[in-house]
């Protein structure tokens, strides 16, 4: 595929001398100079191409040659044409020279012309004449009759429309309309090419017009679409293709060509008008009448809307083709192609009668008995899911105004898609498109759409990568008073979820009886009847049923071996931002109620993730046990390599917690009283100094800075002592021995953190102070002999002695300690350059004033 | 409408850093979206257009490589007259690009993996991707035959007139078209034609 060859030639053409491009410059003149252009010609402005390609520097070319190469694009050869506009695509304009097509040459301007024109015009003014001439070439191939291929004027109009919608007038859509309207209602039905198929001998019957067929090969009944075959076409049936191909993006943005734009000289407008009036009272642009002769279901029920503005007309026109088309959808087609083409003709459909719909509200009763019958048709067959997606968005729209029961289209779109159809990526982008746009209709007609969570979070738990953009859009949107709890669970079991899912898709896809290739433990598990709950209670389609399971640990047990599959590794990564953006969405609808509840959340699931450290232990062993057992190494290095980047997750997800842990309480200062218990409990426990060191600092923190009477005035003396025994009891068990196996020294912030809270404590209460005194006199005389088992590095160890013997001394003052360790609330937060009545702004406006009088 | 079709690697080369992507072949459609906003020099504004087509291979090849990773499927090696089998082995996904990052409008970037090189479309926001998918698909597919992409050859680079025409008949100006097969074959017919050349 890609070989070093292609790299050498990127880099030749990159590095190419200046002398030696002007050598290959006049050579390639000379060769253009040619009557007749050689193979070598054309391989010569190949590489003319890769060289302009290749760098991001744009270059000149000479003019001559540049005048040269621009002659190519009126070439015959159609490969001269292509060549041509690809090297100019490349290349700067000549200053001063302007690609100018006029009338006389309206005939050169071929697609690949077009494009040129396009991708290098500088100015509305240009793009607005290259419209105009492209009409005019429309209207004058309708006059004069001749066959030239201008199917590229429409994707022209509508790059142009896309981009600089300025461009266009008012007057130019009006003409357009009226265009798409003949060549979407009123294209030839019958095939196009017969007249030449007939030899030397055939007779006049064989020479009869040949009607086209549809998908399932019976002849079509009624006026042709993007869905009817035969052996050729003619060239309205080609437009016919192409206005059906524009016509969605036509209806959606045919209103930014504004009004305002449309400046064009009045008689000009005069002159349409008049033209328009004439064409209504005569009908002589309607070709209805003449193929009168086949009338179906659709073309019945049209109105005489001959007497209709374009747009509206359009409006209506449009209506018709896209109820055929669904009719035509039904039809069994013989070719894989074209079924697949049904499925994106009915997409289209649905979503063109959705857009006029919201145009023209009377149409949506007209409409909803197609849309229905449609869903009705579809819904029970999953795979059609892309194509329910529309029908669900023209239920949302319209189904308040119709007054239909939508309910049937929300459990199939919240409930069926994401349970069953997790694993397909460009479904799971549109539904998850389908909700960001959505998303207000949605919170406030759908209720389902919130209780839906878990299931949602099912395409992100397969695919966060690629989904993970949206869920930052989405999850603010899922966070509710009643959902936070369960949702906050059902995020941090998300890696669980995801090993869960790759489980169910490995069963499904695995026959029972074979066992996997692997000796999956975690699929026997899955299958296991006595699992069947936990299993079930993640892959669970609606929050609701309980918040979270007791037996989390045996999950985390059971798909401990997931813990490095990729799909569970690259979910995990995705969750701490997804925390992030959970707690900041919290933090603006919680109560005191909720956020006690949240914290007491995070204090248990700190030690109920996906357990890594013991994880890392398990690793360990495994990996030394099973040298002689795995033969694969490369698994085990896989594995080691999979470890650091768990272990950093876990991290992250702790640092989450305290990061919030410090906002809530901040926010509400009275929490720390409410869950002082829980608090306590969690600080008190020494395991957790090691485990969980990041969290656990903060804990004891928010203990030692909120748990004062000024914060709350339930904060009673005993409390204060109990909090500060169970502090002090921590502190001296990690600063007296060394740390249990396995674990590390504790870190110096731990214990420096421990012992500030305590001096704090014993400052809000002078009793205190004689036990943290003692304790830190000990602490001096211990370290005087250099090293401790508890503190491995000298400098940090040295740190946390100064640190000790500035509390030892603040606390010698029991006036001055209150002050600096508990200072009221008015010094935390100064805002003197505020205060109008301070002295200080006061005197400057008085000095402002004075200088400024003088 | 589409953005932009692009054939670029998604494997690692020695040449490029880590995560890059050359491009092998970037066709824009359309006027240049940056002088709409801001008035920058004609070699600005196509550096700016180089750079944003960079970014979308960058992060289709990011994606690619996570997708096959997460899914742990083998790569299956086809060889040149195995086009059908590759493309049906073609890992396939889609990419949210946010508004400004790189364009400026939202778009989405189908993608088709075919071994070491990825095949993208840019995609504006309310486009059928369903069709999108089809015209993806079907471009590849002429691409890996008519420009030999399975074997070690560098036609990508020296016969990209012929990508040109077959965008043009496909893929006109990035108007996606729906094409039943008669539609189809008769185009096919004319880019053979072309090929033949």
């Amino acid at each position: 595929m890609f070989s070093h060859g292609s790299e050498s030639l990127i880099k030749q053409a990159r590095e190419i001398q200046e002398s030696e491009l002007q050598k290959f410059y006049s050579r390639l003149v000379k060769l253009l100079q040619a009557k007749e252009h050689s193979h070598e010609t054309v391989d010569s402005l190949q590489r003319l191409h890769l060289i302009l390609s290749a760098t991001k520097y744009a270059r000149t070319l000479p003019p001559e040659l540049h005048k040269r190469v621009l002659s190519l694009l009126s070439s015959p050869s159609e490969q001269l044409q292509v060549l041509g506009s690809a090297v100019l695509r490349e290349t700067l304009p000549l200053s001063g020279q302007e690609l100018n097509y006029n009338q006389e040459n309206v005939s050169q301007l071929n697609s690949h012309a077009a494009a040129l024109l396009l991708s290098q015009a500088r100015s509305t003014a240009d793009l607005s004449s290259l419209c105009a001439q492209l009409l005019r070439g429309l209207e004058s191939r309708q006059s004069d009759g001749s066959a030239h291929p201008l199917t590229h004027t429409l994707p022209v109009l509508n790059t142009v429309l896309t981009h600089r919608p300025e461009c266009l007038t008012e007057d130019h859509v009006t003409l357009l309309s009226k265009k798409l309207v003949d060549w979407l209602r009123y294209a030839s039905i019958t095939q196009g090419g017969c007249a030449s198929s007939g030899g030397f001998f055939t007779g006049p019957r064989s020479r009869q017009p040949v009607p086209t067929a549809e998908l399932d090969g019976t002849v079509s009944g009624d006026f042709f679409t993007v869905l009817c075959v035969g052996q050729s076409f003619t060239d309205d049936q080609w437009m016919n293709v192409y206005s059906f191909s524009m016509l969605r993006h036509w209806l959606l943005t045919y209103h930014s060509v504004s009004n305002g734009n449309a400046t064009a000289d009045t008689a000009n407008r005069l002159q349409l008008s008049l033209s328009l009036s004439h064409s209504h009272s005569f009908s002589n642009d309607d070709r209805s009448e003449v193929d009168g002769s086949v009338v179906s279901m659709v073309s019945a029920t049209s109105s005489s809307s001959r007497l209709l503005p374009p747009k509206e007309r359009l409006r209506e026109k449009a209506f018709q083709y896209c109820q055929r088309l669904i009719e035509q959808s039904d039809r069994k087609a013989h070719k894989k192609g074209d079924a697949d083409l049904q499925k994106a003709c009915l997409v289209e459909a649905v979503c063109i009668l959705d857009c006029v719909c919201v145009e023209d509200a009377s149409l949506v009763f007209r409409t909803f008995p197609c849309i229905k019958a449609l869903f009705g048709r579809l819904s029970s067959d999953l795979s059609f899911a892309r194509v329910l997606l529309p029908i669900a968005q023209f239920y949302l729209n319209h189904g308040e105004m119709a007054a239909v029961d939508c309910e049937c289209v929300w459990r199939l779109v919240f409930a069926r898609f994401p349970s069953e159809l997790f694993n397909d990526q460009f479904l799971a982008h549109e539904l998850l498109r389908f909700l960001r746009l959505n998303l207000e209709s949605l919170q406030l007609r759908v209720p389902q759409y919130i209780r839906s969570f878990p299931n949602l979070l099912k395409l992100l738990a397969w695919d966060s990568p690629a989904l993970m953009d949206d869920f930052v859009d989405l999850l603010p949107s899922l966070v509710t008073a009643g959902t936070a709890v369960e949702l906050l669970h059902t995020l941090l079991d998300l890696p669980c979820l995801s090993a869960t899912l790759v489980l169910q898709h490995r069963s499904a896809s695995l026959p029972i009886a074979e066992s996997s290739a692997r000796g999956l433990l975690s699929l026997d598990a899955f299958r296991s009847p006595s699992f069947r709950g936990l299993f079930l209670f993640l892959l669970r389609g609606e929050a609701g049923s309980g918040d979270t399971i007791d037996r989390l640990n045996t999950l985390h047990e059971l798909l401990a071996e997931a813990a490095d599959w990729p799909r569970v590794v690259q979910c995990s990564q995705s969750v701490p931002v997804l925390l992030h953006i959970f707690f900041n969405t919290v933090i603006t609808i919680a109560d005191e109620k909720l956020f006690a509840h949240l914290i007491l959340v995070m204090l248990e699931r700190s030690s109920l993730l996906l357990n890594i450290p013991k994880y890392i232990t398990e690793t360990h062993r495994v990996a030394g046990l099973s040298l002689r057992d795995r033969v694969r190494s490369s698994a085990i290095s896989e594995e080691l390599r999979v470890e650091p980047l768990l272990l950093r997750i876990e991290r992250n997800q702790l640092r989450v917690f305290s990061c919030h842990l410090l906002k809530f309480c901040k926010l509400h200062p009275s929490l720390v009283v409410d869950q002082s218990h829980e608090l306590l409990e969690f600080a008190g426990a020494t395991a957790n100094v090691y485990s969980k060191e990041e969290i656990y600092t903060h804990v004891v923190w928010v203990l030692g800075e909120y748990l004062s009477v000024s914060c709350d005035s339930r904060c009673s003396v005993k409390l204060i002592t109990s909090c500060f025994e169970a502090l002090e009891a921590v502190l001296f068990e990690i600063t007296s021995s060394a740390p249990p196996p396995g674990a590390v020294c504790p870190a110096p912030r731990v214990v420096t953190t421990l012992m500030s809270a305590l001096a704090k404590l014993a400052s809000r209460s002078h009793d205190l102070i004689p036990r943290v005194s003692l304790f830190l006199s000990k602490l001096r005389t211990v370290t005087r002999g250099g090293s401790v088992a508890w503190c491995s590095d000298e400098d940090d160890l040295v740190a946390i002695v100064t640190r000790g013997e500035e509390l030892w001394s603040l606390l010698k003052s029991p006036g001055v300690a209150q002050s600096v360790l508990t200072p009221p609330q008015h010094v935390m937060t100064p805002r003197w350059h505020r205060d109008t009545n301070v002295a200080t702004p006061l005197q400057l406006r008085a000095l402002t004033n004075l200088t400024q009088s003088q | 409408m589409v953005r932009c079709f692009l054939i670029h690697t998604v494997c690692p080369l020695a040449a490029l850093g880590p995560g890059d992507s050359r491009i092998l072949y970037c066709r824009v459609f359309g006027p240049d979206e940056a002088e709409r906003h801001r008035q920058l020099s004609p070699e600005e504004a196509r550096a700016l257009q180089k750079e944003k087509t960079a970014v979308v291979a960058r992060q289709v090849r990011c994606s690619v490589s996570l997708s096959r990773e997460a899914s742990g499927r083998l790569l299956v090696e086809a060889v040149p007259g195995e086009e059908a089998l590759a493309l049906q082995e073609a890992d396939s996904g889609v990419v949210r690009l946010r508004a400004g990052d790189p364009f400026t409008e939202e778009t989405s970037a189908l993608w088709l993996g075919v071994q070491s090189l990825g095949f993208t479309l840019v995609c504006e926001p309310h486009e059928n991707l369903l069709l999108a998918e089809g015209t993806l698909r079907n471009l590849t597919r002429h691409c890996l035959e008519h420009l030999h992409m399975l074997g070690q050859g560098s036609e990508v680079l020296l016969r990209s007139n012929r990508i040109d025409a077959l965008l043009s008949r496909l893929l006109p100006h990035g108007q996606l078209l729906f094409l039943n097969h008669r539609f189809a074959q008769s185009l096919e017919k004319e880019v053979a034609a072309y090929m033949a050349k």
